[in-house]
């Protein structure tokens, strides 16, 4: 569909976020190429997650843009956003499912609103889409039956639905314990490679940056804006800011040093 | 993602018929948002030995060509028809796969129950809710005992500020509504006191009524919607959050701590309501009577005082007593044993008002029953 290979997934320029008169963030600027799975990083509070609700339009942003395959999507008119709305899955922290419905039920909903599949064809496909995030059997469940992480796997589910080509994550690996935020992170991939999407992850856990982001920006607070962009295992010996390479190379040193010893991609 | 920047090939199929294989060529961009070909429509009643699809010019696809070739593949399985889906490139193999797997293995589990069960566990249920009603009550007393032994550790701020809360606050409405009351029953009784020519005793069934019964009443209705419910969702959301738990492993009893002097409160803030419902309701009747009945207020003043006597105000204040004892362990019990989830505690909130209302009218009837046989 869209043939110009270069144009960006995501492209963010002059972006200032804020809430009501308090800006948070002023000018980002940032671009995430297809296919690539980005991080927004920083330490709490620095304003990642209210980017992300800029980006995914829960939010409108007091200035610059944000275009999504380079159609801006902040001013484009209502019906034009929900359409491009379409095209975008959204992982939230909790899963946000809906607990009315089971899990099945949860996944086939974006496709009873937006697709003309018929119910049993819808099913087949929801319960594929469980079975891709290792829920299978699950179906009938309903979300208070599962535990944290099959919520989020759920919800990845309920994202990928309507086959997207740009996935937010907000905070994937929170209150899950680091086996089961390591196999969210593996499931992150995999279906990154299987079905293409870009995934642009907010996050600040470093097990998950070092294994699987192709780039990172980070936010910083005092600045109010990126302080540093790049390949994180690149950033951490050789990022210009200290406060970069204060916070990739934190807790266990030596884990750190074997990170710093590795021969930079 | 959105829309192209260039012009969008179609969703197409192309079918090229050679000898007696039916060659699928797969072209343009597929989206699950838009109808995709039906396979049926397009064979047009021809029936291929072979089927074998080609790889096109696809621009974007997804679940929808997914969608597609399997529903040609599942065809050709009913036909006995060889489907070659070589060109397919591993994604899509991948893809295809899985969803085999699922349309075979799919089987939704029953988790539905019989008859027996459900009735079975809806009698447990009951039983278990009795259960924690008789403990909940049987904690509020022994809190009740601790505050007597100790009263200096009673928490008195949060009981003058639950007063406050549920009573003064409480007056607006209770005005309204007792002083509607009064005015309600004054024409309602009028109708039938007219046909006598006993205009004034109108007076007598308001002022009966409202002290002995509507002013209580009335006001525990109201509360009960009001501060009942807005305690069960702040204990329900105490508890959402853990800070039930907090209390409980410092040591400090939650009933203590929490229940006691709301329901406190409810039971010294209710009489005075009660009271002050009682007077409003009598104003009320004084109004109708005086712009319809034509009867001078300093009749219907007298009148009233010869129609009660202290004992029918005392019973209404008794009632109104326990009625906020009632609507406040309603309350607390709901908050308390409420899940914890936004949910859970709207629920409570919920459950706190019909509990109220079902506690109000069943002890109303009880004291009826109760103040017949003392002769009050």
């Amino acid at each position: 569909m869209i043939t110009d290979l270069n144009i960006p997934a995501l492209d963010v320029a002059g972006l200032e976020c804020g809430y009501d008169d308090k800006v948070l963030l002023r000018d980002l600027n940032f671009q995430v190429k297809r296919g690539e799975i980005f991080f927004i990083i920083g330490a709490s509070g620095c304003g990642k997650s209210t980017l992300l609700r800029h980006l995914i339009g829960l939010r409108a942003p007091t200035a610059g843009t944000v275009k999504f395959y380079g159609e801006c999507f902040n001013g484009a008119p209502a019906d034009r956003q929900r359409e491009m709305l379409k095209r975008i899955g959204v992982l939230y922290q909790g899963g946000a499912l809906w607990s009315s419905l089971s899990l099945l039920e949860n996944v086939m909903l974006p496709l009873e609103e937006y697709t003309p599949l018929d119910a049993a064809e819808r099913a087949e496909l929801a319960c594929m889409k469980l079975a891709q995030v290792g829920l299978a059997g699950y179906d009938s469940y309903f979300p208070a039956e599962i535990s944290g992480g099959m919520k989020k796997r759920a919800g990845l589910a309920r994202a990928l639905a309507l086959d997207p080509s740009i996935v937010f994550f907000d905070e994937p690996s929170a209150g899950l314990d680091p086996l089961t935020s390591r196999k969210l992170d593996e499931l992150i991939v995999n279906l990154r490679d299987l079905l293409g999407m870009t995934c642009v992850v907010v996050s600040h856990e470093l097990a998950s940056i070092f294994s699987i982001a192709d780039r990172v920006v980070m936010l910083d607070k005092q600045t109010q804006g990126i302080i540093a962009e790049g390949d994180p295992r690149v950033l951490v010996k050789a990022g210009a800011d200290v406060r970069v390479r204060e916070f990739l190379g934190r807790g266990d040193d030596a884990k750190v040093a074997a990170i710093q010893n590795q021969p930079s991609p | 993602m959105p829309e192209p920047t260039v012009t969008t090939p179609e969703t197409r199929v192309l079918l090229h018929s050679k000898d007696e294989e039916l060659l699928v060529e797969l072209q343009g961009d597929w989206r699950i948002t838009e109808t995709r070909p039906s396979w049926v429509a397009l064979l047009a009643g021809s029936a291929p030995k072979r089927v074998k699809f080609v790889w096109g010019a696809l621009g974007e696809w997804d679940s929808a060509l997914l969608l597609f070739v399997f529903e040609v593949r599942q065809w050709c399985r009913v036909k006995g028809v060889y489907c070659d889906l070589s060109c397919m490139p591993e994604a899509m193999q991948k893809l295809l796969g899985q969803l085999v797997v699922v349309n075979e293995t799919r089987m939704t589990v029953d988790r539905s129950k019989d008859f027996v069960t459900v009735v079975g566990l809806a009698a447990q249920d009951v039983w278990a809710k009795t259960q924690e009603i008789a403990t909940f009550v049987g904690e509020c007393v022994i809190s009740a005992g601790n505050l007597l032994k100790l009263p200096r550790k009673f928490r008195w701020r949060d009981c003058l500020e639950e007063m406050q809360r549920c009573g003064a606050m409480a007056l607006p409405i209770v005005s309204l509504i007792s002083l509607l009351t009064g005015l309600i029953m004054a024409y309602q009784s009028a109708i039938l006191m007219r046909q006598f020519g006993a205009d004034i005793y109108v007076a007598d069934a308001v002022g009966l009524v409202m002290v002995r019964e509507m002013g209580a009443m009335m006001t525990a209705i109201i509360l009960a919607g009001r501060t009942g419910a807005a305690f069960a969702a702040t204990l329900g959301n105490m508890k959402a959050g853990e800070e039930i738990d907090a209390l409980t492993t410092l040591g400090i009893r939650p009933v203590d701590f929490l229940v006691m002097p709301r329901i406190l409160a409810l039971a010294v803030m209710m009489p005075l309501l009660a009271l002050y419902a009682n007077g409003l309701g009598i104003l009320g009747g004084m109004a109708v009577s005086l712009g319809v009945l034509h009867i001078p207020p300093a009749a219907y003043w007298i009148e009233t005082q010869t129609a009660i006597d202290l004992s029918d105000v005392a019973t209404g204040l008794i009632k109104a007593s326990a009625f906020g004892v009632l609507v406040g362990l309603a309350g607390c019990h709901s908050g308390l044993r409420a899940e914890r989830s936004a949910a859970g505690v709207g629920n409570a909130a919920t459950s706190a008002v019909v509990m109220g209302l079902l506690l109000i009218i069943v002890f109303d009837a009880l004291f009826a029953v109760i103040f017949s046989i003392f002769g009050l």
